[in-house]
């Protein structure tokens, strides 16, 4: 228990001294972790808003899919966006293996999939009486996917929110593709793993609780713009 | 319904001008460091002891190459080299590393520096191994005994020297029930072993590092067969045209340097009371531990 109290005094010790390399690190988690949310919100999305009001047959095998993709494993993912970047791999010739933009794109492969997952719910449970009705008011296509999106505004944050959350939150990819390089690919979740295998348990504890910290602020400020749009 | 759109107009806005300045930052960066990159495979022992957390920079510093350590054991660190994913190795697995040398993956092996392995466990010391000499009667003993031993069974370094002194003493203990594998680092198997309160064979530098986190007490140190020899390796470019020879090249001369070796001297000493390496640069293997 006391390791515990440790670890927690030593993160706010850590937070506030403002050491460099805490906050480089942690602003760099959230760099990363940010622009792949930030590129699976466009892909998971329109392509979750398509499956969602498109008719076409094998449907239900491309949801399934879609689902299945929520539960893919980062190391997975990592595995695969390895080999592919390796520099004798298909991909090699980018020399991204061991940089971030690796790890971006590692975590916008993990995080598209839930974004697309939940889209795809989001927009599925609309009444499907209110397109027709939109129709009848003589919207074209269009303007009416986008009153749609306005009105499932609120699950589409929650897809934000699990699409960041999972990637933020996962080590086997980032260490896998980014290497947990120090001052260049190391985020809060790898130099954790690196802190406690190296027997360090309380700046460990300390970066757990930074990582906690910063998921839990990124939460509140889209919980808040989400409730505050509640429709009542 | 207005301030929603407003909202999500501010958010687009401060989105869309983060990834810019986020774009913008990662590409110059990269740019730069992909010129000059070296890409060193290791074992986990000399990132998790910190050692290279005050080579690298001297390196960086003085050569402006930029390193990126990929700590991994030395079966995956030379699978990396074999395949030409890798520019320099350092790694502690000396029959494996010949056999590296000899399919031509390698172009130099050079010995950096030494610790030794030890057989550590709980102080209760189940199998009675304490103050045994050779590291095979302690084997015996604790496969006799039945006592639960972890192995890191990972292909690392130490792993295949547990192999090793297994052959050595004549026991199979592979799919036997006191013969655990964990499949990580050495300092998470040291972290098992702790916990569960069973014997592992670890490298000194671990131990030492992590040793006030642990209840683990060196039990059998000293045997001729517990030496754990670091070499550094350059990569074959001519098998591998992409990898970077002459950054690879310029790190491992780096390592066998005077100002390197003296670091690895005196690493440690004010931390752990002893040194946790010893340089060897220029010596030959078979002298070492005399």
């Amino acid at each position: 228990m006391d390791i515990i109290l440790e670890g927690i005094r030593q993160a706010f010790i850590l937070l506030f001294s403002l050491d460099p390399e805490v906050i480089g690190i942690t602003w760099f988690s959230l760099k990363v972790s940010g622009t792949a949310t930030f590129i699976s919100l466009f892909i998971g999305m329109s392509i979750g808003t398509v499956v969602a009001l498109t008719q076409f047959p094998g449907r239900h095998l491309v949801v399934s899919l879609i689902n299945t993709g929520m539960a893919l494993p980062p190391v997975v993912v990592g595995l695969f966006v390895t080999i592919f970047l390796w520099r004798n791999g298909p991909l090699g010739f980018l020399e991204i293996l061991y940089t971030p933009a690796a790890m971006i794109l590692a975590q916008a492969i993990i995080a598209t999939p839930i974004v697309m997952g939940i889209s795809l719910a989001a927009m599925q449970q609309l009444p499907r009486k209110l397109r027709l009705q939109i129709l009848a008011l003589g919207a074209t296509r269009l303007q009416m996917v986008r009153i749609l999106i306005r009105e499932a505004r609120l699950p589409l944050l929650a897809a934000v929110m699990a699409g960041f959350g999972g990637v933020i939150s996962e080590v086997g990819a980032s260490i896998m593709v980014g290497g947990n390089i120090k001052g260049y690919t190391r985020v809060l979740t790898t130099a954790t793993v690196m802190e406690t295998s190296r027997g360090n348990f309380d700046v460990a504890i300390a970066l757990s609780v930074i990582l906690l910290l910063f998921a839990y602020l990124i939460n509140l400020v889209l919980t808040t713009i989400q409730q505050r749009e509640r429709p009542r | 319904m207005m301030k929603f759109k407003r909202n999500l107009f501010l958010t687009g806005v401060v989105l869309a001008a983060a990834a810019l300045v986020i774009a913008a930052g990662f590409t110059t960066a990269d740019a730069a460091k992909a010129q000059k990159a070296v890409i060193l495979a290791t074992t986990t022992s000399t990132q998790d002891s910190g050692l290279l957390d005050v080579l690298i920079p001297m390196f960086e510093k003085k050569t402006g190459y930029f390193v990126k350590t990929i700590a991994v054991g030395s079966g995956q660190a030379m699978a990396m080299g074999a395949k030409g994913e890798a520019d320099v190795l350092l790694v502690h697995s000396p029959a494996a590393e010949k056999k590296f040398m000899a399919d031509g993956n390698g172009v130099k092996r050079r010995i950096v520096m030494h610790n030794d392995f030890i057989i550590v466990g709980p102080p209760s010391d189940p199998a009675r191994i304490k103050g045994t000499r050779k590291a095979t009667d302690a084997f015996k003993k604790i496969a006799a005994s039945g006592s639960i031993f972890m192995s890191r069974g990972d292909k690392s370094g130490t792993h295949v020297k547990e192999m090793d002194i297994w052959k050595a003493a004549g026991v199979k203990a592979e799919g036997e029930r006191w013969y655990q594998q964990t499949g990580l680092g050495m300092g998470q198997t040291l972290a098992v072993a702790a916990e569960k309160k069973t014997y592992t064979l670890a490298d000194r530098g671990t131990y030492l590092a992590l040793k006030k986190a642990l209840g683990l007490d060196i039990l059998v140190e000293g045997d001729g067969i517990l030496l754990n020899v670091y070499h550094v390796i350059e990569v074959n470019p001519k098998k591998w045209p992409k990898v970077n020879f002459a950054g690879g090249k310029a790190f491992a001369d780096f390592l066998v340097s005077r100002e390197a070796q003296d670091v690895v001297k005196t690493f440690g000493v004010d931390k752990y009371g002893s040194p946790l390496f010893f340089p060897d640069a220029g010596k030959k293997e078979e002298d070492l531990g005399k």
